[in-house]
């Protein structure tokens, strides 16, 4: 992995205790800041990535050299506008951008920690996080943001620390990870464990890494980030730079060396133990049994406003799911919002420049900041 | 904004909850709040529209009044409001059940079938009629179940519904309704605004 010198980070020296049952302290986690706090400090938002993001919303980020994964989103004049407000953005815990995970190496033996490290859960994820607050002296937050596994960040936090975010926007999730993202997740550990570098999750990270095993694990999981129909238009039967058919195993058609590709730059950035770790959090992710099998109850009393928002081609957090979550707010009186996109471009569309997706929530949360300012007055 | 709107307004007290099914752009949800301090909320079948009103910040929940009133508490709303839309639901019955379930008190307005110039249109022209507030052509009408003020308050009484008032709409000019004018006014009321409870 790259080295992180530059990074922004915290650590963070009060003991937490994971839901695991051990205990983690003096642990570093790495963050990123878009636009200015303002006097009152009521201007932040609080962005959780997904499965495979980082700290880095937005502009390049400086370890890839690529574009942040909510570029679209992030930025000013965008829909969370960094000329009006802060953006806050951590690398969770168990990921592989500075923050404490799986790759941190443990100084007793020099090597990195691997799967020593401690099974966390998006409990654990949003707890770590929450110390951000007290680093930047916010009372509270203006809003909590994120799509995916961000998305159950956003549900888990407002449910640990009801009144400190107005307002919640959850995007493309669920409150209970299914059987088939599990059945998914499960592919894609299975993929990284059965690679001969993989050595028990104890591989040195540098001279060999489950690559191929990390590299299947994405391929497979990015097909279930597009719709069938996206798929078909971008690519139908295309053949790659060949007029004809090879008759081996070559990537004949261009979905194959698309697939291929994504796998081998997903490698250079991402560490194999984390994809393990995160997908695991995520598997373990059950709002609703958390509260009792009553996933109101997760929200009661609540006087954040929520918004949510599903895609019509998702059919990984489908648009049920995401109601279920209106459904259950419903049932308390919060306030709520929903509005399923529609879209070709399924999953992804979070991360992506979807017609009035971005645009929805950029004059939600103006209109919004805007609102709350002058009941304030 | 519409007469409707303002006559709807005043039927409803400060500091209420109330839910507005179908309820479009969010030009009464937002009105409300603005004036009344109500805590407003929103079910739209349209997504264009939740759309507009989740910009203007409103809690709009995209759905179909049909299915999903089922999601909302027993008297959890001071009042629901339906305005105009009744007659496009394939139960209305099973609608006002509902409705009447989730609030406390309901505003319906109907789109009156009973006014002169519709009948004139069916008597004379011997065509399905088509007005400022029934636009569509029998073809195309998304409107299932029209009934007049004289229907909607025969229903109400068979069903053991209170109705507590009844507004008659004829352009801008506003009128009770009662049981000793109701044939009259159901002649010239556009529409007809009734305020109900179970």
């Amino acid at each position: 992995m790259s080295n992180f010198d530059n990074i922004k980070s915290i650590t963070i020296k009060q003991p937490l205790k994971l839901d695991c049952g051990k205990e983690i302290s003096n642990f570093p986690l790495a963050y990123e800041t878009y636009g200015n706090l303002n006097e009152n400090k009521d201007n932040a938002i609080l962005v959780f990535h997904a499965l495979t993001g980082d700290q880095f919303a937005s502009g390049q980020n400086p370890v890839t050299n690529k574009e942040g994964w909510w570029n679209y989103a992030v930025g000013p004049g965008k829909a969370f506008d960094t000329e009006k407000f802060f953006v806050i953005c951590a690398n969770v815990i168990g990921g592989c951008m500075g923050s404490y995970g799986p790759g941190t190496i443990d100084p007793t033996t020099n090597k990195p920690i691997g799967t020593n490290f401690p099974v966390i859960t998006i409990n654990d994820m949003v707890n770590a996080q929450y110390n951000l607050l007290d680093h930047f002296k916010i009372e509270r937050l203006f809003a909590v943001a994120g799509g995916s596994m961000g998305g159950m960040q956003v549900l888990q936090f407002v449910s640990n620390f009801p009144n400190k975010a107005k307002v919640a926007l959850p995007i493309a999730c669920t409150a209970s990870h299914s059987a088939q993202n599990i059945a998914f997740n499960e592919l894609g550990r299975q993929a990284i464990m059965s690679d001969i570098n993989w050595k028990d999750g104890l591989y040195d990270g540098k001279t060999s890494n489950p690559d191929k095993g990390l590299a299947v694990a994405r391929m497979a999981a990015h097909i279930t980030y597009l719709s069938k129909k996206g798929l078909q238009e971008k690519f139908g039967r295309n053949l790659q730079e060949r007029s004809d058919l090879k008759f081996g195993f070559d990537a004949d058609f261009q979905i194959e060396s698309y697939l291929r590709y994504q796998g081998s730059v997903f490698v250079d950035r991402f560490d194999a133990n984390s994809y393990l770790y995160i997908t695991r959090a995520m598997d373990y992710f059950d709002l609703t049994k958390q509260h009792g099998g009553n996933l109101s109850k997760a929200f009661k009393g609540s006087k954040t406003k929520f918004f949510i928002i599903s895609f019509t081609s998702d059919w990984l957090y489908p648009t049920s799911e995401n109601k279920d979550i209106v459904i259950a707010l419903n049932a308390i009186g919060a306030d709520v919002g929903f509005v399923e996109i529609k879209t070709d471009k399924g999953h992804d569309s979070f991360l992506l420049d979807v017609t009035d997706f971005l645009s929805t929530i950029k004059n939600y949360l103006n209109t919004t900041y805007l609102n709350i300012n002058e009941r304030r007055i | 904004m519409k007469e409707e709107f303002k006559v709807i307004s005043k039927l409803i007290d400060e500091k209420s909850r109330v839910l507005d099914v179908g309820c479009g752009d969010g030009i009464l949800m937002e009105y409300l709040s603005k004036n009344k301090v109500v805590d407003v909320r929103g079910l739209e079948i349209s997504k264009e529209k939740v759309k507009k009103c989740l910009s203007n910040g409103l809690a709009v929940v995209e759905g179909n009044a049909e299915y999903d009133l089922k999601q909302f508490p027993d008297l959890s709303f001071d009042y629901v409001i339906l305005s105009q839309t009744l007659q496009a639901f394939m139960s209305p019955e099973n609608v006002i059940k509902d409705l009447l379930r989730v609030g406390k008190k309901v505003i319906v307005t109907i789109p009156n079938f009973g006014h002169w110039k519709v009948r004139l249109d069916l008597l004379f022209k011997g065509e399905m009629p088509i007005t400022k507030n029934l636009p569509y052509e029998w073809y195309n009408t998304p409107n299932l179940h029209m009934c007049t003020i004289q229907d909607f308050y025969n229903f109400c009484n068979n069903k053991g519904i209170n109705i507590f008032k009844i507004i008659s709409l004829n352009g801008q000019k506003t009128s009770k309704i009662s049981s000793s004018n109701l044939k009259y006014k159901n002649l010239i009321s556009e529409l007809g605004i009734f305020l109900l409870e179970k």
